[in-house]
């Protein structure tokens, strides 16, 4: 087993440095279009629509004129936005109740498994659609959405593996030793539940960039002139005949943050699992 | 088992009545009465209350609450406003499209992820994992309306081998029919494959780094004896799970990948029905997929504790 710090053995991670650049890619993409973007992402400029790629235009300009690359650099805003007010929303209140759950059993684990259940019989898309039918389209809605969904998620899958953990013998040594619930789950079952915890969200966070481009392709999500990906995307598929190059770029961009996202998840759950370590 | 069992049909039926009173109430919490949401602002007053009784809006909560479940236990589901026709024929029009599309995306999913995950696991840190690992990370990031979209540009746009979207109808025969649910569901099910690939993996390696598969091993257990009955039935637990909640994605997924493909299924009549305010119509398509969805975790929760005897023993 490895004794190096985690920055030694970080630097070894191939996951891990190709996620974090990604991801510092896609961030440092949303800080720059707060300052700086080519052209006014939503300027209209109709004279100069869907013209090719150039010097002047980077990646060309779309139907209305406007800079595709602007439009692109300004979309990451609300994909990382949406990303990680959602995950925290579940990260919050997912893991909370999973370890109750876990920790209580019985009646109080059944209620918050039916709840969780239960939440999981409306998927985050079906959930916006009610939520925009009910209150109006929008990203706060699609945030709502999106996040509400990921609390059964980690609820679940925290208690899922809490509950694994609690089979174990150190458990009950700790039980025995007199060690409360409170202290049992924090102390002894959360950090061995952190890794997976870890995994699920990275890959939510992903999720969350990926439904809110769905949610904006279907105009549920961000409403014009606010720039994302999704909306890019609904708006290029009337022109596949056209300008087919429209259909490529935002899907690359949402790619890009995705594949970004998932392998600093899958490099971090290498550099913290210990057992993981162990083995090789 | 029957215990078990027992408590599950319970605990499902009340996780059902749980489901219709939320997406009943959800009527209730529209802004404005809904028969005026439904006629628009300039409706006469007259209309409006018309349209209220004949909706039957004007009785007491409880009342069109237990109508509505006591039509559906009879497999009647009401009166579209906008279409003007029962809502069971148009939904079940509709799952002729949308449930095909689901299954057959849903098998492609099972097929590739358990080969692809399984494949994986046996070669751990070797090119065979990485180039699977490699590809299931592309397919992670690729959302699959763009995916869909890219389907379409390639083989409608470019190769013109396929339409870029639209339904002939079962009536115009088995293949045409099938051929225009392909890239849709493959669209579907290549996304969810590559999560379902990674979880299958890990879940493999962990049970793999258990003592009783060294022990298994220590006793002279070839390696395949030792994948396929002491690590695979362990992994399978997490597996079906994520499998069940898949369903729910691959159910909202269908919705969207509908609109790429211009598929009439029930997302379609969902997003129809939202721009027509058909708010019945609304409520009895979110209620059919939430049934669905819990009725196929129900049937997962089932088969976890069938597979593995601890769950049950726990929760009885």
């Amino acid at each position: 087993m490895s004794k190096d710090g985690f920055f030694a053995r970080a630097r070894r991670n191939p996951s891990f440095l190709v996620g974090a650049a990604l991801v510092l890619l896609v961030a440092g993409a949303a800080a720059l279009s707060l300052v700086w973007t080519p052209y006014p992402p939503a300027a209209i400029d109709v004279p100069h629509k869907l013209l090719e790629p150039s010097a002047g235009h980077w990646l060309g300009t779309d139907s209305l004129g406007r800079d595709v690359a602007s439009e692109i650099l300004a979309g990451a805003r609300i994909s990382i936005l949406v990303g990680v007010i959602a995950v925290g929303i579940g990260v919050i209140f997912g893991v909370a109740l999973g370890l109750v759950a876990a920790s209580a059993k019985g009646v109080v684990e059944d209620l918050i498994m039916r709840l969780s259940d239960f939440a999981f019989a409306f998927p985050a898309l079906l959930m916006a659609i009610m939520l925009t039918a009910t209150f109006g389209a929008g990203v706060v809605n699609a945030i709502i959405a999106i996040g509400v969904f990921n609390v059964p998620l980690f609820a679940r899958v925290t208690r899922a593996s809490a509950n694994a953990v609690m089979a174990r013998e150190f458990i009950l040594a700790a039980r025995a030793s007199g060690k409360g619930p409170v202290a049992i789950a924090f102390e002894h079952v959360l950090p061995n539940v952190a890794p997976v915890l870890i995994v699920q969200a990275t890959i939510q966070f992903a999720i969350a960039v990926l439904a809110e481009a769905a949610l904006s392709y279907l105009g549920l999500g961000a409403q014009p002139p606010q720039t994302s990906w999704g909306r890019m995307l609904s708006e290029a598929q009337n022109l596949l005949y056209q300008a087919p190059r429209l259909a490529v770029f935002p899907g690359l961009a949402i790619m890009i943050a995705v594949l970004g996202l998932n392998l600093l998840g899958d490099g971090l759950r290498d550099l913290l699992d210990p057992r993981l370590r162990a083995r090789r | 088992m029957l215990l078990y069992l027992l408590q599950r049909v319970l605990l499902l039926v009340a996780t059902l009545a749980f489901a219709s009173l939320v997406v009943f109430g959800v009527l209730e919490i529209l802004p404005g009465d809904a028969a005026q949401v439904m006629l628009g602002a300039s409706a006469t007053p007259q209309a409006v209350a018309a349209l209220a009784h004949k909706l039957g809006l004007d009785q007491p909560f409880a009342t069109r609450y237990f109508a509505w479940l006591a039509g559906i236990a009879r497999g009647d589901f009401g009166l579209s406003y906008a279409y003007d026709s029962p809502i069971g024929a148009l939904i079940s029009d509709r799952l002729a499209v949308s449930a095909p599309l689901a299954l057959i995306a849903m098998a492609l999913t099972a097929v590739i992820a358990l080969s692809a995950g399984l494949f994986a696991a046996q070669r751990r840190g070797k090119r065979g994992d990485f180039a699977v690992m490699a590809a299931s990370q592309i397919g992670l990031a690729v959302p699959n309306f763009w995916f869909a979209i890219l389907l379409v540009l390639v083989f409608a746009v470019k190769l013109r081998l396929a339409p870029s979207g639209g339904f002939p109808g079962w009536s115009a025969g088995f293949a045409p029919a099938f051929g225009a649910l392909i890239l849709p569901a493959i669209s579907l099910g290549l996304v969810q494959a590559a999560i379902l690939t990674r979880v299958t993996r890990s879940a493999l390696l962990d049970v793999l780094g258990e003592d009783f598969i060294r022990t298994a091993r220590a006793k002279g257990l070839s390696r395949r004896a030792v994948l396929w009955r002491h690590a695979l039935p362990n992994a399978l637990t997490p597996i079906l799970t994520i499998m069940g909640l898949q369903f729910a994605n691959l159910i909202a997924g269908a919705i969207i990948v509908e609109n790429v493909f211009v598929l009439p299924g029930v997302g379609q009549l969902i997003f129809q029905a939202i721009a027509n305010r058909d708010i019945l119509v609304v409520e009895d398509c979110v209620m059919l997929l939430a049934a669905i969805v819990i009725i196929v975790n129900f049937i997962v929760d089932v088969a976890c504790a069938a597979i593995d005897p601890r769950l049950r023993r726990r929760a009885a």
